[in-house]
């Protein structure tokens, strides 16, 4: 009896992973494809996908986009963001309770909406479509979570330090960048990753505001809409790979803060 | 005497409704060390924060070297306070750390260094240099704390119950050295904290405070031999209170009513004034009347062994309201349950109005 249920739960964690792990496996499987076709048998491993992609000029540039965007939008997210945090935690504000909330909110609202709201005002306002106005949408999703995380970790033990500095006599910019800023770094990181990822592979913003110059994410549809090859496998394995390695950043980063 | 250091005229403070100081005046020598001595919630925390510049006052001045400080920000008065959690930067060095005042006053690196070399050695510090704070234990890094704040040559240092986190031993250790410390830079030193004890053994000028008010100050030998109110009286070291009423005055002799009979004693009260005499426990003698002025019989209710003394916790027989302390010797054979005489000396009573 006990031997079937431990069987069954066995059954039931390989099941769990392959359902989530086993499209990602076969993706990259599958850009390691010798011949025309991303479907069985498999008759690799090769490298000549990974040699196209990098040789294509137009997804190349894509993936130039897409880094300089995540990395432009992220900086901006977690700047401000630090800054909202700080000025909340510090500070009495009236009504901070609803404005906390309030600048939180877009994490509730689809990027959809979002992607469509910004497209209207930015016509309305006569900005074109263009990367800067997709790496202002990626803000719009990523502030509100650079401030969540900051403002989580920002907690009252940090009080008396900036005071201790302000006591000493430095001045409120250099208690922020000497001392709040170092003290927060764990935290900045983290949100710094955790947008770059989000960026890094968000499509439908990035469709809605470009034109020329888009994303890889973007790029990558163009591609799939002339149908599947081992191209566009190699090329989201790509994508898969960088995440991998901001993720696992974001995660060092949050899981090594404060060592009491 | 020398014009005051600080001088704190008739500050009040509230948070929202709450008053927290009630009209505070206190003025401080240069040079010495002060304790404000109160329970939580007496307003000596805030008073440091006001002398700090954290908190600016509702009401009153403070002045530093003459100046007025009020409304002067914490970053441009002559004021350090080592704070009670110590507030290290925990990303800097310790040497990073003492050297940080100096840093923001623009002072070179090398000179930054060697002046926080001396400071980590005037606490005893010197070899932590490069350490970081979180390697260092609770009293080396109140040690840091104080290095950092002395070093930049405050005026006056605050110290908000700096040792309040430090075990029992290490607090009385770090006692004797803050008050080393203090002599041998001969900068005031201004220390608040719950514990008489640590206000006794380190304080030139000690202010009790009780709900927003300073109660009484002077030297602590004063406060505790005669304290001016009842609080201090039993705040500073305990004592027993015994109630009573003014019936006459007569060439300084003052003789009230209380529950253990009339009571002569040295002292100017109006006559028909209620007021309380003070006892310290080590004022009273048990047994058969061993002093001048009976204080009729007491139950025993506890006996405490202390080590070098007995406290002695007894209830009056004619008044179940009458609570005596009292220190017994040692070697003393009372117990539990006995009843005793208990008598004590006239001069030894403090009359403080009620």
């Amino acid at each position: 009896m006990r031997a079937i249920v431990r069987l069954a739960a066995w059954l039931y964690a390989i099941a769990i992973y392959g359902f989530i792990f086993l499209p990602v496996v076969v993706l990259v499987l599958f850009s390691l494809q010798a011949t025309s076709f991303p479907i069985p048998p498999f008759t690799g491993p090769s490298l000549r996908w990974y040699q196209a992609v990098l040789s294509d000029a137009r997804l190349t540039s894509a993936l130039v986009n897409s880094l300089l965007v995540a990395v432009l939008s992220s900086l901006a997210s977690v700047t401000l963001g630090f800054l909202s945090a700080w000025g909340f935690a510090r500070f009495v504000l009236p009504g901070s309770a609803f404005l906390r909330g309030l600048i939180t909110l877009p994490l509730t609202v689809s990027y959809l909406i979002i992607g469509m709201g910004l497209l209207v005002l930015f016509n309305w306002a006569g900005v074109p479509k263009s990367l800067v106005a997709a790496g202002i949408g990626h803000v719009v999703i990523n502030l509100p979570l650079c401030f969540a995380i900051i403002y989580s970790q920002m907690g009252d033990h940090q009080i008396n330090i900036e005071r201790a500095a302000r006591d000493l006599g430095a001045a409120e910019w250099k208690v922020l960048l000497m001392i709040t800023v170092p003290v927060m770094a764990p935290a900045i990181f983290a949100g710094f990753f955790l947008s770059m990822t989000f960026s890094w592979d968000e499509f439908v913003i990035s469709f809605l505001l470009t034109r020329f110059e888009t994303t890889l994410p973007v790029e990558i549809w163009n591609l799939l809409r002339s149908g599947l090859n081992p191209k566009t496998n190699a090329v989201g394995s790509l994508v898969f790979a960088v995440s991998i390695v901001l993720v696992v950043f974001f995660e060092l980063t949050l899981l090594r803060r404060k060592p009491a | 005497m020398s014009a005051p250091l600080v001088d704190i005229r008739n500050v009040s403070h509230q948070f929202g409704q709450l008053p927290v100081l009630k009209n505070v005046s206190l003025a401080i020598d240069p040079g010495s060390y002060t304790i404000l001595l109160g329970p939580s919630g007496s307003g000596k925390t805030t008073l440091l924060s006001i002398l700090g510049g954290f908190v600016t006052p509702s009401e009153g001045k403070v002045f530093i070297r003459g100046a007025d400080c009020t409304a002067v920000p914490p970053a441009k008065r002559p004021t350090t306070t080592v704070f009670q959690d110590y507030a290290l930067f925990p990303h800097m060095s310790v040497g990073g750390n003492v050297g940080f005042g100096l840093r923001m006053q623009g002072v070179d690196g090398a000179t930054r260094a060697a002046k926080a070399r001396d400071a980590l050695a005037l606490v005893g510090l010197a070899a932590a240099f490069d350490k970081k704070p979180h390697q260092l234990s609770g009293g080396q890094r109140q040690r840091v704390a104080l290095a950092r704040a002395l070093v930049i040559e405050p005026a006056v240092l605050l110290l908000d119950e700096p040792l309040g986190a430090l075990d029992l031993k290490l607090r009385r250790q770090m006692q004797d050295e803050l008050k080393a410390i203090q002599k041998r830079v001969g900068t005031a030193f201004i220390h608040v904290t719950h514990d008489q004890e640590e206000a006794m053994a380190l304080a030139d000028h000690c202010v009790v405070m009780n709900d927003g008010r300073i109660e009484d100050e002077g030297p602590p030998e004063r406060v505790y031999a005669r304290p001016k109110t009842r609080f201090s009286a039993t705040f500073m070291g305990e004592s027993t209170i015994l109630a009573g009423t003014v019936t006459g005055v007569k060439n300084g002799i003052v003789t009230a009513s209380t529950a253990v009979g009339p009571i002569s004693l040295p002292g100017a009260s109006p006559a028909g004034a209620t007021v309380a005499l003070a006892i310290r426990p080590e004022h009273l003698a048990l047994g058969e009347a061993k002093r001048a002025v009976a204080l009729g019989s007491a139950k025993v209710g506890d006996v405490v062994f202390q080590g070098s003394f007995k406290r002695v916790l007894a209830t009056s027989t004619l008044d179940p309201a009458l609570q005596f302390i009292a220190k017994a010797s040692a070697s003393a054979t009372v117990q539990a349950g006995d009843t005793i005489a208990i008598s004590c000396n006239a001069q030894d009573m403090i009359l403080l109005a009620d």
